[in-house]
């Protein structure tokens, strides 16, 4: 499965282990929900520096599996660039049914 | 490295001996498999005790004429995933009657020790955990099994037929 | 159905302490995630795109009203208000943290329920025909097979460690509902020459990277054998099947190399050893578990039900729902219930919490608290007395478990696909709902008839895609989804493989595809065919030729 795709920008992104919750890794070696606050690498060596902070940082704030994946700027934020993870991102394509619907729409 | 053996750490009075190396004339001495099969006359002949460690891929069909002969046999686990010693140990203990001392040795992690004692294995090289902690959960967490093994516990299906049958009387 | 006694309370109970151990200790460090992972898989317990997915044993498909009510109870106090029923007659939690797993197992246990081996190299649920039990065509229900094919293999300390998942199916029926020719091992019951049921042993069956068919290699087993037979294969299995490939590690690869002769003889060789021994089933061990299995205590009815009679005859809509989605019972008077979660537009297969607890309610009013969950995705009343469809039918409606499409185009089979798993390639799930919502009009459905549509968004297969009349497989084309067709794959005892039709098509063709699949049938069918018996006389050349024919 594709993780990382060709492009210069990368952050590094992970599933907290406690909750699975998905995370990016800061500039200041912390995880975050929130991509706006990704720490962005802009060439392969920052990329490779960031994942290996990421690395050890997980071993410590319990994270699991951490990699880098490519994305584009976008605004004041960045977009990955595959599907898989702008769904990491984003959540789900469609709108799942709440607790106390009896019908779908 | 100590041995778990009987929910006790002890030392370990068996020595490995490499493929081209001299065992020792009187030294409780482990040989692998295929070093066996091919000077089994000679080890046999020694007089001292031996044992015989197998890969997980090793035929254990070979030993059944030998079980009596052996000390202890160990088996591998290359990778704690890796389910194949398993079966290994069963036949040993179920098929060909091995009583010696039966050794995990390998990738053996403390959750794993209930699934191998229950196949056979009473002597455990263990890659890390804290080795007594680790025996007094295989032995306590389950106080019912489902499926018989040679360790002789009654499966759940026997302890009901029991009940069953004391309700009739 | 089964009912634990002292001992599988005793046993799951110990289950969740050992599991609730092993989190603690993963939380604290002591534990690795490599280490970790295969324990938390034996507990169902997947890392996916977004959060942990739990998915919930629910042995062969059977589950109380009190079991489906706790699952609305854990729906909501540990997960998002809803889940979704696989094609292995599971359910699946998609947001459920690891930290509240042990909390929500303890819950499961308190109603017999638990996720024991639902992921994970391991025996996984034995699945069952849906209508087991209550269909007319049954020889024996084949759950009391299942249940003590369950027992047997929880926490089997042999085959925790296989080369990868195993998964068992058995039918009761000679029309073969549980698809038992692709799974690992396949039971089908039957009647030897004396009138006494026994197995025919298939293995070697299964989908994903590589769809195969299962082999016999044992025409009629006694039942008395079913286990020490059982075990015989699953000890050659992991003694011998491929640990070098993951996506060569199942046993049909197996089967498939040394062939189904060479399996058979090295079966029964050990076979031999095992037989007769500690695992024969004496008749009082299986009529214990058979005991579980009695038939509810039905009702004598009237030979006419009156009001349903003529509420079929008034109401359309009623006439249209019982033709299609209820089916004859094995007791007169009676009728099986299917529920369609499929309704226009709808992710397949889910339900909220406040549907489930309907449904449970319905089930205790008018089923004997029973319901099935079948592996298409749908739920099932199997109890339901023919004087009281008018009642469920509405109950159904109110929560939108009425659309009367069982079987049909509208009847989707989906994986959670891309939007939720990360082994996915594509999504699946808005495909699904585009085709609904595009071919929702129920004129139309009928007239199409039976066609079951299938979509896994990966070559791992769980959409079943390859059993598919149509079936879509979504792939990742330099980043963009693709998916690919196959036509005529079909289930049941005349089992078949989808065969491919052409190139994938992106995403946003779907929907047009499938139109043009549906034209070619109907342009070509003869009287009385279905989509699959049109394809299986006219071949893939007319409907290529129409699908990728210039605009």
């Amino acid at each position: 499965m594709a993780k990382n795709l060709t492009g210069t920008l990368q952050i590094v992104t992970a599933n907290r282990l406690r909750d699975g919750a998905v995370v990016f890794l800061t500039a200041t070696g912390e995880w975050t929900s929130d991509i706006r606050r990704a720490a962005v690498a802009r060439d392969g060596e920052a990329g490779v520096r960031l994942l290996g902070i990421g690395t050890v940082a997980a071993a410590e704030h319990r994270i699991v599996e951490p990699y880098l994946t490519a994305v584009t700027e976008d605004g004041d934020t960045v977009m990955p660039v595959s599907l898989r993870e702008r769904i990491r991102a984003q959540g789900l394509t469609f709108a799942a049914i709440s607790a106390d619907a009896t019908r779908y729409l | 490295m100590p041995l778990l053996k009987f929910g006790e750490l002890t030392d370990d009075r068996w020595q490995r001996v490499a493929d081209d190396a001299k065992p020792a004339a009187d030294a409780a001495v482990i040989v692998t498999f295929t070093r066996f099969r091919s000077e089994r006359e000679a080890l046999l002949a020694r007089g001292a005790p031996l044992g015989v460690v197998l890969k997980n891929i090793d035929a254990v069909e070979a030993l059944a004429p030998d079980v009596a002969r052996f000390g202890v046999i160990a088996l591998e686990f290359p990778k704690f995933s890796d389910g194949r010693a398993y079966s290994q140990a069963r036949l040993l203990r179920e098929r060909y009657g091995f009583r010696g001392e039966l050794r995990a040795t390998g990738n053996v992690l403390p959750d794993q020790l209930h699934h191998m004692r229950r196949c056979g294995f009473d002597a455990f090289e263990l890659a890390k955990g804290e080795p007594l902690e680790a025996w007094r959960r295989a032995v306590h967490t389950f106080s019912a099994v489902y499926q018989p093994t040679g360790d002789g516990r009654a499966p759940v299906s026997a302890l009901r037929r029991r009940l069953f049958a004391a309700a009739a009387d | 159905m089964y009912r634990y006694d002292e001992y599988d309370h005793a046993f799951v109970g110990e289950r969740v302490a050992q599991f609730r151990d092993q989190v603690k200790r993963r939380l604290a460090g002591e534990l690795s995630e490599d280490e970790f992972k295969p324990l938390r898989l034996q507990n169902g317990l997947y890392l996916q795109l977004h959060a942990y997915m739990l998915r919930i044993a629910i042995p062969y498909g059977t589950l109380s009203s009190t079991q489906l009510r706790m699952l609305a109870q854990i729906g909501r106090r540990y997960d998002r208000g809803y889940g979704h029923f696989t094609t292995r007659q599971n359910l699946q939690f998609n947001w459920i943290k690891l930290e509240d797993a042990p909390d929500a197992l303890a819950d499961l246990a308190r109603v017999e329920m638990h996720a024991i081996q639902t992921s994970g190299n391991c025996i996984r649920n034995v699945t069952a025909d849906h209508w087991a039990g209550v269909a007319a065509d049954e020889i024996e229900d084949p759950r009391i097979w299942c249940e003590i094919i369950r027992q047997w293999s929880t926490v089997h300390p042999e085959f925790s460690f296989l080369p990868r998942k195993f998964k068992i199916a058995v039918t009761g029926s000679p029309n073969d509902r549980a698809a038992v020719r692709v799974h690992d091992i396949g039971l089908r019951m039957l009647r030897d020459t004396d009138g006494e049921p026994g197995f025919e042993v298939i293995v070697g069956g299964g989908l994903g990277r590589t769809p195969m068919i299962g082999k016999t290699i044992r025409p009629f087993l006694p039942k008395r054998h079913l286990l020490s037979y059982l075990e015989a294969v699953m000890r050659v299995y992991n003694r011998y099947g491929r640990r070098d490939n993951l996506y060569k590690a199942r046993i049909k690869i197996l089967v498939h190399e040394i062939g189904a002769e060479e399996m058979r003889r090295q079966v029964e060789e050990e076979w031999e050893q095992l037989r007769g021994g500690a695992l024969d089933l004496p008749r009082d061990v299986i009529d214990g578990i058979a005991r579980h299995f009695a038939p509810p205590p039905y009702q004598p009815q009237p030979v006419i039900a009156t009001e349903t009679e003529r509420l079929r005859f008034e109401d359309r809509a009623f006439a249209l729902w019982l033709r299609s989605n209820v089916v004859p019972h094995r007791q007169p008077g009676y009728a099986i219930v299917n529920l369609s979660l499929k309704p226009e537009g709808a992710p397949p297969g889910d339900a909220s919490s406040a549907q489930m607890d309907a449904v449970a309610d319905l089930a205790d009013a008018y089923s004997f608290g029973e319901i099935r969950v079948t592996h298409e995705q749908n739920l099932v009343l199997p109890h339901v007395a023919v004087t009281d469809l008018p009642a469920v039918w509405r109950g159904l409606q109110r929560i939108d478990f009425a659309t009367p499409n069982l079987g049909l185009v509208s009847d989707i089979i989906a994986c959670p696909g891309l939007d939720y798993c990360a082994l996915a390639n594509a999504r699946a799930i808005p495909v699904a709902q585009r085709i609904s919502t595009r071919f929702a009009d129920l004129a139309r459905q009928h007239d199409i008839g039976e066609l079951k549509i299938k979509i896994s968004g990966c070559i791992n297969a769980c959409g079943h895609h390859h059993v598919g009349h149509i079936g879509i497989l979504g792939v990742d084309k330099n980043g963009s989804e693709f998916y690919q067709l196959t036509l005529g794959g079909h289930a049941g005892d005349d089992v078949s493989l989808g065969n491919i039709v052409g190139p994938a098509v992106p995403a946003d063709q779907v929907v047009e595809a499938i139109e043009s699949l549906v034209g070619t049938y109907l342009q070509e069918r003869r009287d009385g065919e279905r989509f699959l018996d049109t394809y299986r006389r006219v071949g893939n050349a007319p409907f290529k030729e129409r699908l990728y024919a210039p605009a």
